[in-house]
């Protein structure tokens, strides 16, 4: 009974979605959320664009979709590489600067592989990627491999955490200022939460550091240099701070979108019904409007992570946190081109992945989209 | 069908926009957000004409603390931070507002393009935007800096061409659902040229929604023009700038906070200010398609 209800609620939810309009629109999911942008999220506060039930099945749905995100990946590679080793003027010239011997430059360009003709040097290139070969590094000397590997473990704890703690908090939030919609505490929050949003990643982290670590309270460290042959999983004190700092950021963008959503479905026409059939209130959120605010959640969720990404590199310069983001600053300064092709893949790679996820999670949760049965 | 009755289908003409303005200066929280933008932009702007000091000359010790002439004290080499203050802030300012333009109108563009022509080359642009959106912009913007320089229009270039992807899908959306009114059909029936109906029947659609994600847009772009000094990847030193003087004295936030929080807190006045403009209009613009 209760399960026949939700699920009918459900279909209710997809039918009134907008579906993509032909071959041409892609499904790429949640177009309003995707945009680290309030005025959007304002304009079309739906989270949940999915793909029409067109086919029986999703599989070939999900194939296009790999398929399309495996080609935007291809692009970047080129343009990473165009942007590293093919811009105009001498790539060797301007990593080591005017001072630079001949026999340096010489073996430099043979390195960045500059004595071949573009095209194959390109396919050289994608094909050590490929196998996972990175190159040397040109400022310590070590495989970029390693360098980043070990970087990534730790930028991927901080990520961990921020997830712990802020996906749920945010969704908690967010559905409660939804609930108690134009009343005080939802005025407070979303007044907060869009502040919150307007602010640069920087200057919350710099405020999360005047307020627990130097100037008002001093309760914390300022900066997270790990302690060597610690985890980055365990240095919870390290942590502290940077996490924060990212689980702020993240709320203002989730609990916000899951507001809109949750207003869009206590809007619907089936919580219309339900409240005209004299079902209370109660119910109708913890029956109706909760199972379906599932889908934005998930979704957002992992929009969430992505959006992320853009701020980490910021965070960890902030409190010296030894991740991805760091080092990709610190190569940037130094010019250390194999690096920087590296991370800056990693980047992308990581936006990609997100929105594949985001758009899976949202087909698999939605049950006209999940069984394929046209309506 | 008479061209009488044609006409009566067409949009009334754009009569919506000042009531928009009206409706949005109505809320509160807008007149608060102009309130907060214009005074630091006026900062931004006019500051160098009032700061008491040179912002490269060094008038006291470092980090030395407030005194009498030096209301916020002298940053890491003994330079006014009041006046470094005031002149930090036009870089971030001009660069923000051109990248933004740049987004809008590019972006604006393409989305009216690929909206209307729901073909191949829609695909194609959509494909394309995915391409550029799969870089976090700030990865972006420091992808091209480490090999091309630090100068601001560079940056400005990068930002803008990041951010069209975004303002693109907005525009294509809101032609995609413009292109279905009858208006649109009846111009088409009258034989209207393609650019006559680009621009004269969607465009006026466009601008309104398009306004509001500026206003969005540019609270972003100064997030990441500052950042970008922060980072010590922008701004230059000797030159003064928001961004670059809260790294610059990040180190020495327990003696001398001020020559950190004066400048973040320009940045942040700023960006709220002007994201509560974006969301004035925005409520706006929702309430006004409600009233029709």
């Amino acid at each position: 009974m209760w399960l026949s209800e939700t699920m009918r609620a459900a279909a209710e939810v997809a039918k009134a979605l907008p579906t993509s309009a032909g071959a041409g629109a892609r499904a790429t999911t949640a177009e309003a959320i995707e945009n680290p942008v309030a005025g959007e999220a304002l304009l079309e506060p739906g989270l949940g664009q999915v793909p029409s039930a067109g086919s029986p099945s999703h599989l070939p749905w999900m194939l296009r979709r790999v398929a399309v995100a495996l080609s935007v990946l291809l692009a970047v590679t080129v343009i990473v590489f165009l942007a590293t080793v093919a811009l105009p003027g001498d790539a060797a010239r301007t990593v080591l600067g005017p001072d630079a011997t001949p026999h340096a430059l010489a073996s430099l360009r043979e390195q960045l592989g500059l004595t071949q003709p573009l095209i194959p040097r390109y396919l050289h290139w994608l094909g050590h990627l490929l196998t996972g070969s990175f190159g040397t590094s040109l400022t310590g000397g070590g495989s970029v491999g390693g360098i980043v590997g070990d970087r990534l473990v730790n930028s991927l704890a901080l990520f961990l955490y921020t997830a712990i703690i802020a996906i749920p908090l945010s969704i908690a939030l967010g559905a409660l200022l939804a609930v108690r919609r134009d009343g005080i505490a939802d005025r407070v929050g979303s007044f907060w939460l869009l502040t919150l949003l307007a602010t640069p990643d920087f200057v919350i982290g710099t405020l999360c550091v005047i307020l627990f670590a130097t100037t008002v309270f001093q309760i914390l460290p300022a900066t997270s240099t790990l302690p060597t042959d610690a985890s980055p999983f365990t240095a919870f004190q390290q942590l502290v701070l940077p996490v924060l700092t990212l689980s702020l950021i993240a709320a203002a963008y989730l609990a916000r979108a899951m507001r809109a959503s949750t207003i869009e479905i206590l809007d619907s026409d089936y919580v219309a019904m339900a409240r005209l059939r004299g079902i209370p209130e109660r119910l109708i959120i913890w029956r109706h409007a909760v199972p379906n605010a599932l889908v934005p959640a998930v979704q957002g969720s992992a929009l969430m992570l992505k959006y992320l990404l853009g701020g980490v590199v910021v965070v960890e310069f902030v409190f010296n946190y030894p991740g991805l983001g760091s080092l990709l600053r610190g190569a940037v300064n130094e010019r250390d081109v194999p690096v920087i092709q590296a991370v800056t893949l990693i980047f992308a790679a990581g936006t990609v992945l997100f929105n594949v996820v985001a758009d899976f999670l949202t087909v698999y949760l939605t049950p006209r989209l999940r069984t394929g049965s046209r309506r | 069908m008479s061209v009488d009755a044609v006409v009566m289908m067409l949009p009334p003409p754009r009569a919506g926009r000042r009531d928009v303005v009206r409706a949005a200066l109505g809320h509160g929280r807008t007149r608060v957000g102009v309130v907060l933008a214009g005074l630091v932009l006026a900062i931004a702007l006019l500051g160098p004409f009032f700061a008491p000091h040179d912002p490269g000359a060094i008038v006291a010790r470092p980090y030395a603390p407030a005194g009498p002439g030096m209301p916020l004290g002298a940053d890491y080499l003994g330079e006014d931070v009041l006046s470094r203050v005031l002149w930090g802030g036009s870089r971030v300012v001009w660069t923000s507002l051109v990248a933004t333009l740049l987004a809008v109108l590019l972006g604006g563009t393409l989305g009216l393009v690929a909206g209307y022509a729901r073909n191949r080359l829609d695909t194609l642009l959509l494909w394309a935007m995915d391409v550029v959106m799969a870089f976090p912009l700030l990865v972006l913007v420091l992808l091209f800096v480490s090999l091309l320089g630090r100068s601001p229009w560079l940056t400005v270039l990068l930002v803008g061409l990041g951010w069209t992807p975004v303002v693109g899908r907005l525009a294509r959306a809101v032609t995609l659902e413009t292109v279905g009114n009858e208006f649109i059909e009846s111009a088409e029936m009258m034989g209207f040229s393609r650019r006559r109906i680009l621009f004269r029947e969607l465009l006026p659609n466009v601008v309104t929604p398009l306004l509001v994600q500026a206003g969005a847009l540019l609270t972003w772009s100064i997030g990441i023009m500052a950042g970008l000094s922060f980072l010590g990847l922008g701004v230059q030193p000797p030159n003064a700038d928001w961004g670059l003087m809260t790294n610059e004295n990040f180190a020495g936030l327990t003696i001398q906070p001020w020559a950190v929080a004066a400048p973040i807190a320009c940045i942040a006045v700023f960006t709220v200010g002007i994201n509560l403009i974006a969301e004035g209009f925005a409520r706006a613009i929702s309430g006004v398609r409600e009233r029709d």
